[in-house]
């Protein structure tokens, strides 16, 4: 089920953009880059489906469009059930004479929380039905568009204005929800995490995303300077430091088989590689009180939890758990 | 009615003449989730699938919320779309209601009218639909199962009429009509295939600079949702209540040529007056009560009483005009309503009636009784009350109570 497809940057950069430029994302989004490595995955006719959030706030600002493809946008909670009801009429009418095209392709697209969160339940009832889509979690670790506030899919320790840094209260007490292994626990035929920085793998796995048959579940780190508090030139780096430290681990499920992709198999088979996750914190001010006497211990905490949910993946992919 | 085609006579409860209808209308897809007293349209429809007797997806989803969404994502893709639901689904259904009718989505919707939580009650009254009358959907309201069928036929071709372009809901009493088994008139499915024809499509201009049709296709690109500020916010919601208005011919048309086709007609589609020409005393109201009524009009008029009924079967868009026509000379009127307006001067029909009764130089005197709500009876003696009240309002010339609630115990 490996995607046989191959192709050369030139191929990439030659494909004309169907997530256009003209948006009006903040300078060094991550979010944004992530859209146009996507659609640069298309295999034909595709149908995109935004939840509420930056990505369809700043891409969709009538009269003007960013999206060469055709797209709809309908509310926050429910994008999954959006590609549903494409899917379905696209199937039906295809039997019925009145849908040309061979196949047509959906993605749909949300934030962290319009899937961690609000999204969670249309989300898990379109993928048990098994509409053939594939859903892309931008992950940018906060409700960006109404202003930075925490989600199920915020880190530890991060400061948002819902879980902010106080004189006591430390950011966020809770840890990021696993998302990614709840979806594959949905038992679906495709699940993946992705990062920006490693662009290829990026593109082959929304490739791979489409080409299975029935409901696909892609995860991307999409650094935020705005929400995150860092310079609008990190955000590729973070993207690649959230890697390295296994704070965001890249791996596939196929049907239910897990396994490492590349840059997190280096990592697994030569530990010594692996970074402090002190370096990646540092770069961001949404962790900053963490480099205080007072909250320091919260780092060892963190450092703790990303080495156990590691080890835990490398279990799942089989790679034995040596001293990573 | 010279050509009315021969028609086969089927015992259908109310929301079986719903799935039986939708069966005939060549639906693409349907998504729904089950909920009293909605459930045996999904269950009936449902079984039409596993039969094979229909060309649909069937998509049955975790939620209203979602089913909402699928329906309006579908028949923005192109799709004839349909769904039900009544109380506490159709609330849940809220947020996506508003979304439809801005995307200009013709889902067409069946709701079984039942109360809300709290306290729960799983009968009829008409508060869920009356709370989403200002949603941007047509809202048509039926009296029996033999018009549950006929409308909702009638309601595809409404809802996907360009000038239209808008969702529609068709309401019936929960119980009352949707399960209480009826000989139902249906059409033979050719006629009823041949008198919706497909789906049509208006022409717009897309951000290539091309026209096509409207709709979500690889073939000519649209975005469609968008966000859209104050400076254009405010006229395409203008566009949605001209194409409201757009239905009120719409919707007289399609029943003019639906009723050449089966000889069955619902006063002129808007409003059904029922002896009302020379009527001093008369009722309003929606839905099956209807039924009831005209019983006890027809006793009073043998009785000498000059009593009339006024039936409002399309509530939004609201038929003005035909509302004014009706009462403009009726020197009584009761509205009765089967909804609370919480903290309001009456109920949602109420306020409606007397508000476009207001501009006139003549009209009647107007009261209000709230009725059968959480499902509770209207037998008619009560409704005799009604007029017997409304002959004392006349004989006194005062009215002791501007809102009145029957059958109470107070
Ligand atoms: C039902 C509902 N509740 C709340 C909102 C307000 N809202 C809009 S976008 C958003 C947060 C989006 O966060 P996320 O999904 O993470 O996307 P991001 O903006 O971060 O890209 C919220 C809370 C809404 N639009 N709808
Ligand atoms: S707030 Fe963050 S995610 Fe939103 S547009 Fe700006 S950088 Fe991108
Ligand atoms: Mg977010």
């Amino acid at each position: 089920m490996q995607s046989e497809w191959k192709f050369t940057s030139k191929d990439i950069a030659e494909k004309p953009d169907l997530f256009m430029s003209g948006h009006r994302a903040c300078a060094g989004c991550g979010a944004t880059t992530v859209l146009r490595l996507l659609m640069k995955a298309t295999r034909g006719p595709t149908i995109v489906t935004t939840a509420t959030g930056c990505m369809q706030i700043v891409s969709s600002m009538y009269p003007y469009t960013s999206w060469a493809v055709p797209w709809v946008h309908t509310a926050f909670e429910n994008v999954a059930a959006n590609a549903a009801g494409i899917e379905a009429a696209i199937k039906i009418m295809k039997k019925k004479g009145r849908v040309k095209h061979s196949h047509v392709d959906v993605i749909a697209i949300a934030g962290d929380g319009g899937t961690y969160d609000i999204g969670l339940q249309a989300l898990s009832g379109a993928m048990e039905r098994g509409h053939d889509f594939l859903f892309v979690l931008y992950d940018n670790e906060a409700y960006m568009n109404t202003g930075i506030q925490r989600s199920g899919g915020t880190p530890l320790g991060a400061a948002t204005t819902t879980s902010p840094a106080g004189t006591v209260v430390p950011g966020k007490l809770e840890t990021k929800k696993p998302i990614t292994e709840i979806m594959a626990a949905h038992e679906i035929p495709y699940v993946a995490t992705a990062s920006p920085y490693y662009w290829r793998d990026l593109i082959i796995k929304t490739r791979r995303g489409l080409e299975v048959e029935g409901p696909a579940f892609l995860h991307v780190f999409a650094p935020c300077p705005r929400g995150w508090r860092t310079d609008t030139a990190k955000s590729m780096e973070l993207a690649k430091l959230a890697v390295e430290t296994c704070v965001f681990p890249l791996w596939e499920c196929i049907n239910g088989e897990y396994q490492l992709s590349a840059p997190s198999k280096a990592i697994a088979l030569s530990p010594e590689k692996k970074k402090p996750v002190r370096e990646y914190l540092q770069l961001q001010g949404r962790f900053r009180h963490l480099f205080t006497p007072k909250f320091e211990k919260l780092i060892d905490e963190i450092q703790k939890i990303t080495d156990q949910r590691w080890q835990r993946l490398l279990k799942k992919c089989g790679v034995s758990a040596s001293k990573t | 009615m010279k050509n009315v085609i021969k028609q086969k006579v089927v015992a259908l409860n109310g929301n079986e003449a719903v799935a039986y209808a939708v069966k005939q209308s060549d639906v693409d897809v349907v998504a729904a989730y089950p909920i009293t007293p909605q459930t045996i349209i999904v269950e009936r429809f449902s079984e039409y699938v596993a039969n094979g007797e229909v060309e649909t997806a069937f998509v049955c989803t975790e939620s209203e919320h979602s089913a909402m969404t699928a329906c309006l994502t579908a028949a923005l893709t192109g799709a004839r779309t349909f769904t039900a639901t009544a109380s506490a689904g159709l609330a849940l259904m809220h947020e996506m209601l508003f979304v439809t009718a801005g995307c200009r989505a013709p889902v067409v919707m069946a709701v079984a009218n039942r109360a809300l939580s709290a306290p729960l009650n799983i009968h009829g009254d008409q508060s869920d639909a009356m709370a989403q009358r200002d949603s941007g959907w047509i809202q048509l309201y039926v009296e029996n199962a033999q018009e549950v069928y006929d409308t909702v036929i009638q309601a595809f071709k409404i809802a996907e009429n360009p000038n239209v372009l808008l969702p529609a809901m068709v309401c019936f009493d929960g119980f009352i009509v949707s399960h209480s088994l009826e000989n139902v008139n249906v059409l033979p499915d050719d006629a009823v295939k041949a008198f919706l024809g497909m789906r049509q499509f208006p022409t717009v201009l897309t951000h290539d600079g091309v026209k096509a049709p409207f709709r979500l296709d690889p073939e000519h690109p649209m975005t469609l949702g968008p966000a859209a500020f104050p400076n254009y916010y405010f006229e395409i919601k203008r566009q949605q209540v001209e194409a409201l208005k757009n239905a009120l011919s719409v919707i007289r048309q399609v029943h003019d040529e639906y009723a050449e086709l089966s000889g069955r007609s619902y006063g002129n589609g808007l409003i059904e007056a029922y002896r009302l020409e020379d009527a001093e005393v008369a009722t309003v109201c929606l839905g099956s009560t209807a039924g009831t009524t005209k019983i006890v009009v027809d006793e009073l008029r043998e009785e000498g009483v000059k009593a009339g009924l006024l039936r409002i079967r399309t509530f939004r868009p609201l038929p003005v005009d035909d509302i004014r026509r009706a009462l403009q000379d009726v020197k009584a009127v009761a509205v009765l309503d089967k909804c609370i307006s919480f903290g309001g001067f009456g109920g949602p029909v109420f306020h409606e009636v007397r508000h476009v009764l207001y501009d006139l130089d003549k009209r009647p005197v107007l009261v209000n009784y709230i009725y059968g709500l959480g499902g509770r009876d209207v037998p008619p003696w009560q409704i005799r009350q009604v007029y017997e009240d409304l002959k004392g309002i006349l004989k006194e010339e005062k009215v002791k109570e501007p809102v009145n609630y029957l059958g109470l115990r107070e």
